[in-house]
């Protein structure tokens, strides 16, 4: 919490410059911003809320076999929850693919508790869905643990060359790639500010931080619900949820924070 | 001499292999996004994400590419230029100014659905400084502030400033910056507009 708020008063400092230089609406509407923010350093992150929702879903037997998801199996080991997120993605021989941590919970929650795809996803991006609880809740389980992506299984190599391949690929009218916005130091779009994920410093420290409460959203995001909106930022049409493309662009992002502590739940503008 | 004929026999088989592995690794990544993105329709297909070649050598060299490859996206680039009817290449700063600002336009989420109707702008503050009392600008590109007055507006100028907007790849292969023109995003007008923002003496961009 202290280093949440050392890094506010941070961002305060900054924002106060920018603000002595911009005009009254600008002004206006930062000082909105701030006002949130101040808000929430009283509170703590609100992300904890939804950490604490998705333990309970965790535990609460659900769906038509009326079952918990305590023992779902993350990639260490059924009902490991400790240190799984910071591993993942990875390869699952029961479903013979490369998954996230969005993805194996939907199997999990297909498996144990009998539920289709399509009721355990529906609604997945909306705020406080149960999706973004759970995720939550298992991201914080990783809190401290440095991301190891493993590539060693064929199919997670070759997830990972297919992730970097699309974190170059440009297409669409404004022939934009991942790499437009995030393959130099120091850029922004706007003031918003940009990690370069070709560094390994700036990469750890925009992915241990996912999920993150939003404070423009007002809720908390998972990585896909980002990676989804970048696309819709580049003008692509919208990948499917869970898709190939989402979790091969994951992998690669996590395999440049290789090594950074994960500190999720995170809060973000 | 046989061992260096050895030699570059072995160099130019594992240049081959290695060609080959990156060929390998282009075409899962193509059938991941044809797969992952099933629900595109046609159109969406066709202009979002399908590359055209110059896309497609960009992404393949990493925005870097070899004179012989950069020589070849200038001369078919060149090629792509077009002008407004009027011959006009430069409009109403008051209008390029408006487009500067405008970033919304053509998004297809339907999770985080557009308002209908919204206008589609150039969004060049999103990467340029460009009138001094816009603070909020990004910097993924050059500033832009005081354009006008190093260059004036005589018809060399304008007509490079706006060949430039259209397709910026016509003079910087791999460029980062979009294909205004080329790609549709504005009309010829819209930029002679944006021409006019960057050129005019009367324009912010300029005092």
């Amino acid at each position: 919490m202290r280093v949440l708020a050392s890094g506010l008063a941070v961002f305060f400092a900054g924002a106060a410059l920018t603000i002595a230089a911009a005009n009254d609406d600008q002004t206006g509407r930062a000082m909105e911003q701030i006002q949130k923010y101040r808000q929430m350093l009283q509170d703590g992150n609100p992300a904890e809320l939804s950490e604490m929702r998705g333990e309970q879903l965790w535990v609460t037997p659900r769906g038509p076999s009326r079952a918990t998801l305590e023992q779902c199996d993350l990639g260490l080991g059924a009902g490991k929850l400790e240190g799984a997120d910071a591993r993942l993605p990875r390869y699952f021989s029961d479903t013979d693919q490369v998954q996230d941590v969005e993805s194996r919970l939907v199997t999990c929650m297909m498996q144990l508790q009998g539920l289709t795809r399509e009721e355990a996803t529906r609604g997945w991006y909306l705020p406080d869905s149960d999706i973004a609880a759970l995720v939550t809740f298992i991201a914080a389980k990783s809190k401290g643990m440095p991301i190891r992506v493993p590539t060693v299984h064929k199919k997670e190599a070759q997830i990972y060359a297919a992730g970097k391949e699309l974190f170059f690929r440009r297409s669409g009218p404004l022939d934009f790639a991942c790499a437009t916005c995030h393959s130099q130091d120091g850029r922004r779009i706007r003031l918003q500010e940009l990690p370069n994920f070709l560094d390994r410093k700036d990469a750890q420290a925009s992915m241990v931080t996912w999920p993150a409460y939003r404070v423009s959203e007002g809720t908390v995001w998972t990585l896909e619900r980002r990676v989804t909106d970048c696309f819709r930022q580049m003008r692509w049409p919208q990948p499917e949820y869970l898709s190939e493309a989402i979790v091969a662009l994951e992998v690669y992002l996590r395999k440049q924070a290789e090594g950074g502590i994960m500190d999720a739940p995170g809060i973000k503008r | 001499m046989r061992s260096s004929a050895n030699a570059i026999l072995f160099v130019l088989a594992s240049a081959a292999s290695a060609a080959a592995e990156d060929n390998a690794v282009v075409s899962k990544a193509e059938a991941i996004v044809r797969k992952s993105f099933s629900t595109a329709t046609p159109d969406d297909w066709n202009t979002r994400l399908k590359q055209d070649e110059v896309q497609a050598l960009c992404s393949q060299y990493r925005n870097n590419p070899p004179p012989k490859i950069a020589e070849r996206i200038l001369a078919t680039q060149q090629r792509t230029l077009k002008y407004p009817a009027s011959g006009k290449m430069i409009g109403d700063w008051r209008e390029g100014e408006k487009l500067a600002s405008i970033g919304t336009g053509g998004q297809l989420s339907s999770i985080k659905p557009e308002e209908a109707g919204a206008p589609r702008g150039g969004n060049c503050y999103a990467c340029h400084a460009l009138a001094p009392s816009e603070v909020a600008a990004g910097n993924l590109g050059p500033s832009l502030t005081g354009f006008g007055k190093l260059r004036g507006t005589s018809p060399d100028a304008v007509k490079r400033t706006y060949q430039q907007i259209f397709n910026v790849q016509a003079f910087y292969p791999c460029s980062m910056m979009p294909r205004f023109g080329h790609n549709g995003w504005l009309t010829p007008e819209q930029i002679a507009d944006a021409v006019a923002f960057l050129l005019d003496p009367e324009s912010p961009v300029n005092k």
